[in-house]
C-alpha cells in the first residue's frame, strides 16, 4: 500500500470504520511511513481539539414550544371537524348497542356474578371510552388534576405522573363506583387508555389484591395506605402490572 | 375540548407516537441546522419545518433509526429553504487534491491545532463548504457512523470517508490560517 491510498483510509481507521485486515494494513504502513503516521496524529489532536469545544447546539426552548404547538395543529387539521363529527354520530349509538349487548351476555354467562365490583369497573370503563367521557379535566400537570378533585370528592387522591415511565398522566374525572363517588385518574400507554380508580378503603368493597380479566379488559386491585386502587386496561397485562408495581413502588 | 375530540379516532394517537418517537432527537435536528444554516433563527425554520414534515410523513415511517430518518429530512428541509433564499453558497471544488491540502497544512507548530480555542474552531468549520461542513457536524459532532451519515446525506459509503477526509484536512488548514493570522 502506498501513501496515496491511506491518506483517506487513515480517516476510517481514525472512525473506527475499517475491517480488522485493512486496519492492520493501515497501522503495518504508519510504523515504517513517518509522513502517514504524522498525517494521523493531526488528525487525531484535531479531532480531540473539536471534542474538547462546546460546539454543539441544544435545541432552544423556544423551538420546542413552538414545534409541540405546530404538531398540535397540524394533528388537528389532519382531522377535519366535519369527519369529527360524522364519526361521533356514527359511533356513539354503536357504543350504546355494544355496551348493552355486553350487559346482557354478562347477565347471561354469569348469572353468579363472582366480583361484581369488577364488572362494575370494567363497565366504568368501558364507558369513559365511550366519546366525551373520558376526562373531565384534561392536564398532564399532576398539580392540576390533583386539586381539581378538591371539593368534589370528600378525600384526596394521590395522582402520580408517570410520563418518564411511559405512562404519561392525561387528565382527571369523576365517576361513580359502588355507591359512591371516586376518583378516576386516567393514564395512557401508547394508544391505550388506563382508568385508575380511587376511593377510601373501608367505606365501599375493599377488594383484596387481585388481578382479574372480563371481556379482554385487565383489572387490577390493591388496598394501600388507606385507599383502594382499581387499575383497569385494554394493555397488556405485563404492561398493566409494570404500571402497578410504579404506582406502588415507594417515592 | 381538542385533546378530547381527538382521543376518539386517532389523531392524537399518531402525534403521541410521533412525539415519542421524534421529540427526543430535537438537539440533534438543530445542532444539524444549525450548522448548515450558520444561523440560530434560520435554523430554527429550518428545524421546525423539518418536525412538521416529518409529522406528515411518520405514517411511512417504517425504520428503527429515526434520528437518522427524521435528520434526512432536515437536510432535505435544509437544501430547499437553501434555493428558495438563493444564498450564495461555497461550492466545492475538487482542483486541491489531498497531497494539496496535506502539505499546504503543515503547521509551523503543531500545538497550535491542538490549542485551537472553540470560537477559531466554530468560524473554520463554518467556512466548509456545505458538502463538507455536514459530513463533519454528523460525524464529530453528532458521533454517527459512515452508515448513517451515508443514510442521511444520500451518499455513498466511500464518499462518505472521501469528504470526511476532505472536510478535515480542510478545516485543518483553514484552523491555521486564521491562528498563524492571529498571532
Amino acid at each position: 500500500m502506498v501513501c496515496r491510498d491511506i491518506s483517506e483510509l487513515i480517516h476510517g481507521y481514525l472512525d473506527g470504520e475499517l475491517d480488522l485486515s485493512r486496519s492492520l494494513e493501515i497501522e503495518h504502513h504508519m510504523e515504517g511511513c513517518p509522513t502517514c503516521s504524522r498525517a494521523y496524529a493531526e488528525q487525531k489532536s484535531l479531532r480531540s481539539a473539536i471534542a474538547r469545544s462546546p460546539l454543539y447546539r441544544e435545541a432552544p426552548s423556544e423551538l420546542r414550544r413552538r414545534v409541540r404547538t405546530e404538531l398540535r395543529r397540524a394533528a388537528r387539521s389532519e382531522s377535519p371537524s366535519r369527519l369529527r363529527w360524522g364519526w361521533r354520530v356514527l359511533w356513539a349509538p354503536l357504543g350504546v348497542t355494544a355496551l348493552a349487548l355486553l350487559a346482557v351476555l354478562a347477565i347471561m354467562t354469569r348469572p353468579s356474578a363472582e366480583s361484581p365490583l369488577t364488572d362494575e369497573i370494567v363497565s366504568a370503563h368501558i364507558r369513559s371510552l365511550m366519546p366525551g367521557h373520558l376526562i373531565d379535566i384534561p392536564s398532564s400537570d399532576r398539580h392540576t388534576v390533583k386539586p381539581w378533585f378538591n371539593g368534589r370528592l370528600d378525600f384526596s387522591p394521590p395522582v402520580q405522573d408517570l410520563a418518564d415511565r411511559g405512562f404519561p398522566l392525561i387528565g382527571g374525572r369523576l365517576d361513580y363506583v359502588s355507591g359512591r363517588p371516586v376518583a378516576a385518574v386516567v393514564y395512557q400507554r401508547r394508544q391505550h387508555v388506563i382508568n385508575l380508580f380511587i376511593w377510601p378503603a373501608g367505606g365501599a368493597a375493599s377488594p383484596s389484591e387481585e388481578t382479574l380479566s372480563r371481556q379482554g379488559y385487565h383489572v387490577v386491585s390493591w388496598s394501600q395506605v388507606g385507599m383502594t386502587y382499581c387499575a383497569v386496561s385494554d394493555v397488556s397485562p405485563a404492561d398493566l402490572d409494570e404500571f402497578v408495581r410504579l404506582l406502588r413502588a415507594p417515592g | 375540548m381538542a385533546q378530547q375530540d381527538s382521543w376518539e379516532f386517532g389523531t392524537k394517537d399518531k402525534r403521541t407516537r410521533f412525539e415519542e418517537v421524534m421529540l427526543p432527537h430535537m438537539d440533534a435536528a438543530f445542532n444539524l441546522a444549525r450548522w448548515l444554516t450558520r444561523n440560530d433563527s434560520d435554523a430554527q425554520d429550518v428545524a421546525q419545518e423539518a418536525y412538521l414534515r416529518a409529522f406528515k410523513f411518520f405514517t411511512g415511517f417504517r425504520g428503527d433509526n429515526s434520528r437518522s430518518w427524521l435528520l434526512q429530512i432536515v437536510r432535505n428541509t435544509f437544501y430547499t429553504w437553501l434555493e428558495k433564499n438563493r444564498r450564495e453558497e461555497a461550492v466545492i471544488t475538487f482542483d486541491e487534491t489531498i497531497e494539496d491540502l496535506q502539505s499546504g497544512a503543515a503547521a509551523p507548530d503543531a500545538r497550535m491545532v491542538e490549542e485551537a480555542d472553540s470560537e477559531a474552531l466554530r468560524q473554520a468549520i463554518e467556512a466548509l463548504p456545505v458538502e463538507f461542513r455536514e459530513v463533519l457536524v454528523m460525524r464529530e459532532l453528532e458521533g454517527m457512523a459512515y452508515k448513517e451519515i451515508a443514510y442521511v446525506a444520500d451518499l455513498p459509503l466511500g464518499t462518505v470517508m472521501s469528504r470526511l477526509a476532505r472536510a478535515r484536512l480542510q478545516l485543518r488548514k483553514c484552523l491555521i490560517d486564521r491562528l498563524g493570522k492571529k498571532d
